[in-house]
């Protein structure tokens, strides 16, 4: 009764094809949106159209495989993804190929390939399986070890460094605790804990760059040529958009190079700039209707894993939009996460909507139980 | 339910528990879209003004643009000071990649020397990086052409023109004309306080001496504005306002270029000056002063080494003689003397007093010496300026007195500035009692004004005051402020500056005037005339008056001799005269310093000036206004 109003199209031909419609009208909005501002960004450059657009071709397809892949089979997967991604990860610390002041490739000798990528996927997959074996709300070791397996990884990225990639996998494992239902005294005791943890953090794991971001983040306008340029910039683009927006290839801070990193981190000035408040709140309401659409299916999977994972995936991608936007606009330090779906880069877009098409086959997979 | 069973799951508690989650977690959600939003909110709508001119104040510059600098022609419409294109080799640090690299090849290409690329270093710590720094100025044509063909090897330098300021004629003019030079901190300081540094804001050069200086106000123009939008690095994309300089006025000077000439070639080899004017409008037909020194070494700033040589030099060059140099007038100053004594009654045209050499006062041993050691015989008031007696001008100022000098001459204009449009000028000296009072404390004594008689004590006067005062005697009263500039061009019309009119000298016996200027008529024509000689056969009808001024005192027993005398112990030879004698055109006067006798040395160059006047006045522009 209940799922029948949910799910007017159970037996729709998308259905079939393991297709949530409206989650994917929404990516496909999203992802042209990207093209449009990226087109702006990058001084109208159509060849930076053309590779983004064979990007999300190749991510595209690579969703709809995934979403044709029942859940239970991820789970019993779960644990080898980890395991070698875990070893990677290591072997990216050993060997691994120095890009952009870290550690973060891997050469295969046909591809350069990041591990850390793998685990976005890997660790919220691992965390929901082992926590899933049991009966939840889970009990107190179960939530140490879940937490480990979410550290151990994180901590391995943090060390390549890349402080917004290893903040995304303590998101996706902590998120499937909390969906879990760890209580909240434990929640508070983390959040304690890991306040303690700040400072041990500040002084052994931080670089001096990611020490400087967080600094410029403080008072950007102590150093206003140097390291706090951007963030002044970008808040200058934002600011100078307005509610109208300076339109379309209008953005003077965008089309005179005064904004940095233009189509990858700092799209979202752009975009703020050219299509002011209005945009934004639109943009907004995209984002919120893709969330709200992937708890939706997290809440309609049958068993425990399912649900852990789809809920932990979708609110990742919130965290991905929260931290993008509010390091662009002045909220958050500096940390290179992009903007999900629109700013320019290959990796991190196959990552995203793969994680989509696992939550896609979980939405549409055939019930083995009735609840009712 | 014991604890260590593993019981069934209650999919209903767990599905249950997770939507208790899921809405908490949306909660969080909501609540960190609101921060977003709200302080988007006040990046975009609260302080939007702030940010939308912070944006503005990014991508906009206002650049001032520099108004051509007016041209200035001679009288007869020859270019004197004209804009030329000069190329220079311009660096932007941020657009180069490897600077050292860049440098290394561009020293093999263009022969940059080590200064070179030491001075571009240092100007180099004063820029922002994204400003143009000049290394190299003054590019020759073949140099822009050998960087033109390799201009793609160096990203972020290039050749850029500017307008400069060049003097065709070089030395011929540098006194009159003067020069421009880069603005320095006490010029920055003078247009500041009159106001004028925004007009200034785009101007390299400013008028330094002479007309350039005199007449920057109108040679300047209007500074214009881009309002252009520019990229982080500076650079300009495109042009979003524009306000036109308004170029300078294009003046047109009284004087002759080819005149000129004319007097540097015969000044050529002595000290000295020339000075031409127009005496119906006081026009400087010609000024120039010997040596000179070529302006344009000044426009690019010249070397310290040059400039050195300059300041150091024995012959002053960069002293304006005709308007600085203060000399005795000697006798130039009899014909204005005869004057005084004539209109005063202390002598009339008949007066007759016989010279035998020397001039004594009672009460007072030592005598006054005429030139002539055995004088000249009988003279009267007009031989007296022909043969430029002495003692008949000691005896006439003895009784004129200093007073009355000093009053009359001062009418003349002497001591006084003349009014010239330039600022290197100097009052010389017009001696009276109370002057010698102030400045040395003494009384005035008799010997005094009798050796103001022949033009000497403490009497100075420049070149141009003479010439001044010449325009007077031959206007028979009317005075006119001596003046560079004859108009200017607006909309290809010449348009004459007023000529300027001084209170006249008013005779009570206008008839005196005559006298004196028959007297100078037969300095030139008649027998015993001291120019007759310079003057032979001219075509023209002219007269004057020559002078010789001792520079030092000679002792009344020695005797005075050229061979064993110092160089710069020579007598100054002076020379004042003017032609047609009816209807004068011009007023030429000749100041030389230690060239000997003013008949033998400085007549014949007035002379020359006279001839080429005569010769071309057909073919120049010399009409009164």
């Amino acid at each position: 009764m209940l799922r029948s109003k949910l799910e007017p199209h159970a037996n729709s031909i998308w259905h079939r094809l393991h297709i949530d419609l409206p989650l994917f009208l929404a990516l496909l909005v999203l992802m042209g949106t990207g093209l449009v501002v990226i087109y702006s960004a990058g001084g109208k450059d159509m060849d930076l159209i053309i590779r983004q657009g064979i990007r999300l071709g190749v991510a595209i397809s690579v969703m709809l495989v995934l979403a044709q892949i029942p859940p239970l089979a991820y789970r019993r997967l779960s644990i080898h993804f980890y395991v070698v991604g875990v070893l990677m990860l290591i072997a990216v610390l050993l060997i691994g190929t120095v890009g952009k002041g870290a550690q973060r490739w891997l050469d295969l000798g046909f591809m350069r390939f990041q591990p850390s990528e793998i685990m976005k996927l890997a660790v919220p997959m691992m965390v929901a399986w082992y926590i899933s074996r049991f009966n939840l709300p889970p009990r107190i070791v179960n939530i140490v070890v879940g937490f480990l397996l979410m550290a151990i990884p994180t901590l391995l990225v943090a060390k390549q460094p890349d402080l917004g990639t290893s903040l995304l996998l303590a998101s996706a494992g902590l998120f499937v605790l909390f969906l879990a239902g760890t209580s909240w005294k434990i929640i508070g005791t983390l959040a304690a804990l890991a306040s303690a943890f700040a400072p041990i953090m500040w002084m052994f794991l931080m670089q001096d760059y990611q020490k400087q971001r967080v600094l410029t983040f403080l008072n950007p306008e102590s150093d206003p040529l140097g390291s706090g340029y951007h963030i002044i910039q970008s808040k200058i683009a934002i600011g100078s958009g307005g509610i109208q927006g300076k339109g379309w290839l209008q953005g003077t801070q965008s089309q005179l190079e005064f904004l940095p990193e233009r189509h990858t981190d700092f799209i979202f000035s752009v975009f703020s700039e050219e299509f002011g408040f209005t945009g934004i709140v639109l943009l907004l309401i995209l984002y919120g209707f893709i969330v709200v659409r992937g708890m939706i299916i997290a809440m309609r999977a049958q068993e425990a894993y399912s649900k852990l994972l789809a809920g932990s995936i979708t609110l990742t991608f919130f965290i991905y939009v929260f931290v993008n936007m509010g390091m662009v606009s002045g909220l958050l330090p500096v940390v290179g996460v992009p903007l999900p779906l629109i700013s320019y880069g290959g990796t991190s877009m196959v990552t995203l909507l793969a994680g989509f098409g696992i939550l896609m086959g979980i939405g549409t997979q055939k019930r083995l139980l009735s609840r009712e | 339910m014991p604890p260590k069973r593993i019981t069934i799951r209650d999919h209903t508690a767990e599905a249950n528990l997770f939507a208790r989650r899921t809405v908490i977690a949306l909660l969080g959600i909501a609540a960190l879209i609101v921060t977003l939003v709200s302080n988007l909110y006040y990046l975009q709508v609260t302080k939007y003004t702030d940010y939308q001119t912070r944006s503005n104040g990014n991508r906009i510059k206002v650049l001032p643009v520099a108004p051509n600098r007016g041209l200035i022609y001679d009288r007869n419409g020859l270019l004197l000071a004209e804009n030329r294109p000069t190329f220079s080799l311009e660096v932007v640090p941020e657009q180069v990649e490897d600077l050292d690299s860049s440098l290394q090849r561009l020293r093999e290409l263009l022969g940059l020397s080590e200064d070179d690329i030491l001075d571009f270093r240092e100007e180099l710590k004063h820029h922002r990086r994204f400003r143009p720094v000049s290394l190299k100025a003054r590019l020759t044509h073949e140099e822009v052409a050998l960087f033109s063909a390799h201009q793609h090897k160096f990203p972020g330098i290039s050749v850029e023109a500017r307008l400069t300021r060049h003097y065709p004629y070089g030395e011929t003019l540098t006194h009159l004309l003067g020069y421009v030079a880069r603005i320095n901190k006490k010029d920055l300081q003078k247009l500041v306080e009159a106001g004028q540094a925004d007009n200034y804001a785009a101007t390299y050069n400013i008028g330094k001496q002479g007309v350039e200086k005199f007449h920057e106000s109108k040679l300047h123009g209007q500074v214009g504005y881009q309002e252009v939008e520019v990229n982080n690095q500076g650079r300009i994309i495109r042009t979003l306002k524009f306000q036109p300089p308004v170029p300078g006025e294009d003046l047109v000077l009284n004087v002759d270029v080819k005149l000129q000439q004319v007097i540097r070639d015969a000044l050529q080899g002595f000290r000295g000056s020339v000075v031409a004017l127009d005496p119906r409008n006081g026009g400087v037909l010609a000024l120039y002063s010997n040596p000179s020194y070529n302006p344009n070494l000044f426009v690019h700033g010249i070397s310290s080494k040059d400039y050195q040589k300059l300041l150091q030099s024995r012959d002053r060059p960069l002293i304006n003689r005709a308007t600085q140099g203060q000399y005795p007038p000697a006798s130039t100053i009899k014909p204005h003397l005869a004057l005084l004594g004539l209109e005063k009654g202390v002598i009339t045209e008949e007066t007759r007093m016989f010279d035998r050499g020397t001039y004594k006062l009672k009460n007072v041993e030592r005598p006054w010496r005429d030139w002539k050691k055995w004088g000249h015989g009988w003279v009267d008031v007009k031989k007296s300026i022909e043969v430029s007696c002495d003692i008949f001008f000691y005896d006439l100022a003895y009784k004129t007195g200093i007073d009355n000098i000093s009053e009359m001459m001062s009418q003349f204009g002497f001591g006084d500035y003349t009014g010239i449009d330039l600022y290197e000028e100097s009052a010389a000296n017009m001696p009276s009692r109370g002057w010698k009072r102030a400045r040395y404390n003494e009384p005035w004594y008799i010997g005094d004004t009798i050796s103001v008689g022949i033009g000497q004590s403490y009497w100075t006067t420049t070149p141009l005051q003479l010439a001044k005062s010449v325009t007077t005697l031959v206007n028979r009263g009317t005075r006119y402020v001596p003046q560079i500039l004859r108009g200017h061009y607006s909309n290809n019309k010449l348009h004459l500056a007023a000529p300027k009119e001084l209170q006249p000298i008013v005779l009570d016996s206008p008839d005196n005037w005559q006298v004196v200027l028959d007297a100078m008529y037969g300095t030139v024509n008649s027998d015993h005339g001291t120019a007759r000689n310079a003057f032979k056969d001219t075509e023209y009808v002219s007269a004057g008056k020559t002078g010789t001024a001792q520079v030092i005192s000679i002792g009344m027993d020695e005797e005075y001799d050229e061979e064993t005398i110092a160089d710069h112990h020579k007598d100054n030879a002076m020379y004042i005269g003017y032609a047609p004698f009816e209807n004068p055109e011009i007023v030429v006067t000749v100041a030389m310093e230690n060239a000997g006798g003013g008949s033998s040395q400085a007549a014949p160059i007035a002379r020359k000036v006279m001839d080429y006047y005569f010769a071309n006045k057909e073919s120049g522009n010399y009409a009164a206004q």
